[in-house]
């Protein structure tokens, strides 16, 4: 089999540049446990409402005792609810959510902050915010006719 | 007038793949207007959502299915220098999947089944849409099946020959087709078909998305492999030059067909149901991927000097200006291969495990696609029309100066399209909205963008007028031509091909495995577990 001097420099090249990617993905995910939001947990969606967790009075934002946070939000046909939360800054937040009806979108733009939100599971993420203001969570999942309207605020607050 | 054998078939398949591709472009121009709110009165929810299922459908599964089909009895017929044995085989596949896009096409224009071309389970359509999905991809498998039929026939009258580049890889790509087109089907069969008739309550979306996204991604390089041939057998041609290394160019093919299959979960980095580890395991397959398509980039600018140099062109850079580029698909080739270097570095960003929460299911993801698909692919699409239809019809084309502004026009609107959709994505557009009623400060910077993204989709539109018209009249055109097409040679000619990259036997045997690791435990597991189904829901 023939291959070119020049062609064999290309194929190493880029063979070490793809492996080196992964590399540097490998060290954040394996090192510095950056990983995307998996959570292999199921829920029974048509009766959400009932569920400890998810019931309306369970809702929202709650201090544990170690001072993280953690919010509760549920992502249905049109909101996130409850519709406005508020987190301090430079905390560890994890974020705990599901949906009662059909595919949402979770994603905060301007802080990295997304996940799906998939009907019979439940969506968790860790995050920690390194700034205050205010930010708006958007549905980014085509989930029916009123999708576009699919949005709430969140706001960062100092600690 | 000469005759090609399989002429009906071939433009059979063609003329349904450009007919679609027409019809779903006059949607795409609705949707940027739509989206950029210029006409508050079109911004109708359901017209939007129905609209963005149908472009995407008969520009994902239509248009490129058949013109894959129409493409590989083309390379096949002209590479082996062999007629199509039992035609009435592949105008049954023909039939089937036109049946199917019929069906599937009237629900969707009817306005049930705005699901999105992902299907999106609980959101439910009609089940007649579900059904022509599955006969469209059916219909393909006949191709498929059709396509290693006669390179293993061929190969068989002509023993210890090398098969022609051209037809090595339809047939990767028709082996790489039957293997991730299942995915779908087995979603379509056993959980989407059923449950919309009402025979089952429910689906269990995390098994629905993880079946849908075992054929997401390998699904497009079914549409980007004849590109890429195209840039291998026939740039390299008409430019006058070489294929640089042919041995490369079977070894990229077959990586690609390989290992493009089980790395599908990179689509599902934001869902939860599926364990971290999965996704970097399929994290890897994906930047893997990308080396083939590496590969290709220089084997084909390699051609290109050779061509280049053969014309007289001198130093580093002379060759360049002696290529001719007034030859549509050499100039094709070239558009296609910057689109692709441009969506290629984007893809680095959605393949990345921690890097995609920023872009997942933004407007850059649709900037991304259309540049990968639409650009780098559909443009090799259209300068293999070129090429091609003088051979089969045995008429010149009707103007090469329309064909070369055509092309030229694709290039500039898709980059006038796609390169705000990036930028908004970033700002964090959504994707798939039919309008953005947002507070004032998420919608900042958003509007200069979205006026380039209209600009950029009527380019694309009279781009696409030009084309089927150039395609229409050559019909018409008195002017013949021969239908003569010869195999590209090669630099160095392997004195005879070892088996491995003569064929596929080992190659099919080790994606199995591979599909097994990639996916077997990830869709056991929705098996293993307590899952709740859900019910169906209207959108
Ligand atoms: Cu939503
Ligand atoms: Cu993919």
């Amino acid at each position: 089999m023939h291959i070119d001097k020049l062609e064999k420099f290309w194929i190493w090249l880029t063979t070490i540049t793809a492996f080196a990617a992964t590399g540097v993905l490998g060290f954040y995910a394996l090192h510095l446990n950056i990983h995307p939001p998996s959570n292999v947990e199921t829920i029974d969606s048509s009766r959400l409402h009932l569920s400890k967790e998810f019931n309306e009075n369970n809702l929202g934002v709650k201090k544990n005792a170690d001072g993280s946070v953690t919010v509760t939000l549920v992502a249905a046909r049109y909101g996130f609810f409850p519709s406005h939360i508020k987190v301090p800054a430079n905390t560890p937040v994890k974020l705990r959510i599901a949906s009662p009806d059909v595919l949402h979108g979770f994603h905060v733009p301007g802080l990295n902050f997304a996940t799906m939100v998939i009907p019979g599971y439940v969506s968790e993420v860790h995050a920690k915010f390194p700034k205050t203001g205010e930010f708006f969570l958007l549905c980014n999942e085509f989930c029916g006719l009123g999708h576009d309207h699919m949005w709430s605020k969140l706001t960062v607050t100092n600690k | 007038m000469e005759k090609m054998h399989g002429k009906n078939l071939i433009l059979a398949n063609m003329w349904v793949a450009f007919t679609f591709f027409m019809v779903a472009i006059l949607l795409g121009v609705f949707q940027v207007l739509s989206r950029a709110g210029y006409v508050p009165g079109l911004q109708i929810p359901e017209l939007y959502f129905g609209s963005v299922s149908t472009h995407g459908v008969i520009m994902g599964f239509v248009l490129t299915t058949f013109a894959i089909m129409g493409f590989g009895y083309f390379a096949a017929v002209n590479s082996l220098k062999m007629n199509i044995p039992h035609k009435w085989f592949g105008w049954t596949g023909f039939i089937i999947a036109l049946t199917g896009t019929l069906m599937a096409a009237s629900m969707l224009l009817s306005g049930q089944a705005s699901v999105m071309y992902t299907f999106y389970p609980p959101l439910k359509a009609h089940p007649l849409f579900y059904a022509g999905a599955a006969l469209l991809v059916v219909g393909s498998w006949f191709w498929a099946f059709h396509m290693i039929w006669m390179m293993n026939k061929w190969k068989k009258e002509n023993p210890g020959e090398t098969v022609p580049i051209l037809m090595f890889g339809t047939v990767a790509n028709a082996i790489l087709w039957l293997f991730t087109s299942l995915g779908v089907t087995l979603e379509i069969l056993f959980l989407l078909l059923p449950w919309s008739l009402g025979w089952i309550e429910t689906v269990d979306v995390g098994l629905g998305r993880t079946l849908f996204s075992w054929t997401l991604h390998a699904i497009v390089y079914f549409w980007l492999i004849p590109a890429y041939l195209v840039l291998y057998a026939i740039v390299p041609k008409e430019a006058g030059g070489k294929l640089f290394c042919d041995e490369m160019a079977r070894i990229s093919l077959i990586m690609l067909m390989v290992i493009s299959v089980p790395i599908g979960m990179h689509h599902l980095y934001m869902d939860p149901f599926q364990a971290a580890g999965w996704k970097l395991v399929h994290m890897v397959g994906t930047l893997l991927v990308a080396l083939p398509t590496l590969f290709t980039g220089f084997t084909v600018l390699a051609g290109l000097e050779i061509a280049g140099r053969l014309a007289g062109g001198r130093g580093p850079f002379g060759w360049f200006f002696a290529v001719p580029w007034g030859k549509p698909v050499v100039l094709a080739g070239m558009l296609s291969l910057l689109m692709l270097t441009f969506g290629g570095f984007g893809g680095l960003v959605n393949a990345s495990y921690s890097l995609n929460a920023l872009v997942h299911n933004t407007q850059w993801i649709t900037g991304h696609f259309h540049l990968i698909f639409a650009g780098t692919s559909i443009i090799m699409y259209f300068a293999f029309a070129y090429y091609m239809w003088p051979k089969v019809t045995g008429k010149e084309l009707f103007s090469t100066k329309i064909a070369l502004w055509q092309l030229w026009l694709w290039f500039i609107g898709m980059l006038t399209l796609t390169l705000p959709w990036h930028y908004l994505g970033m700002l964090g557009q959504p994707r798939r909205i039919s309008s953005s009623p947002y507070p004032e400060v998420v919608r900042e910077g958003w509007a200069l963008q979205e006026l380039g993204m209209f600009i950029g989709g009527v380019i694309l539109m009279v781009s696409a007028v030009l084309f089927i018209y150039n395609l229409l009249r050559t019909h018409g055109n008195t002017i013949s031509v021969a239908p003569a097409f010869n195999n590209v040679e090669c630099l160095n000619p392997a004195a005879r091909m070892p088996a491995l990259l003569n064929g596929f036997g080992f190659w099919t045997v080790l994606i199995f495995f591979y599909l097994i690791v990639g996916y077997g435990y990830p869709v056991l597991q929705f098996f293993l577990m307590e899952t709740h189904g859900v019910e169906p829901w209207g959108i």
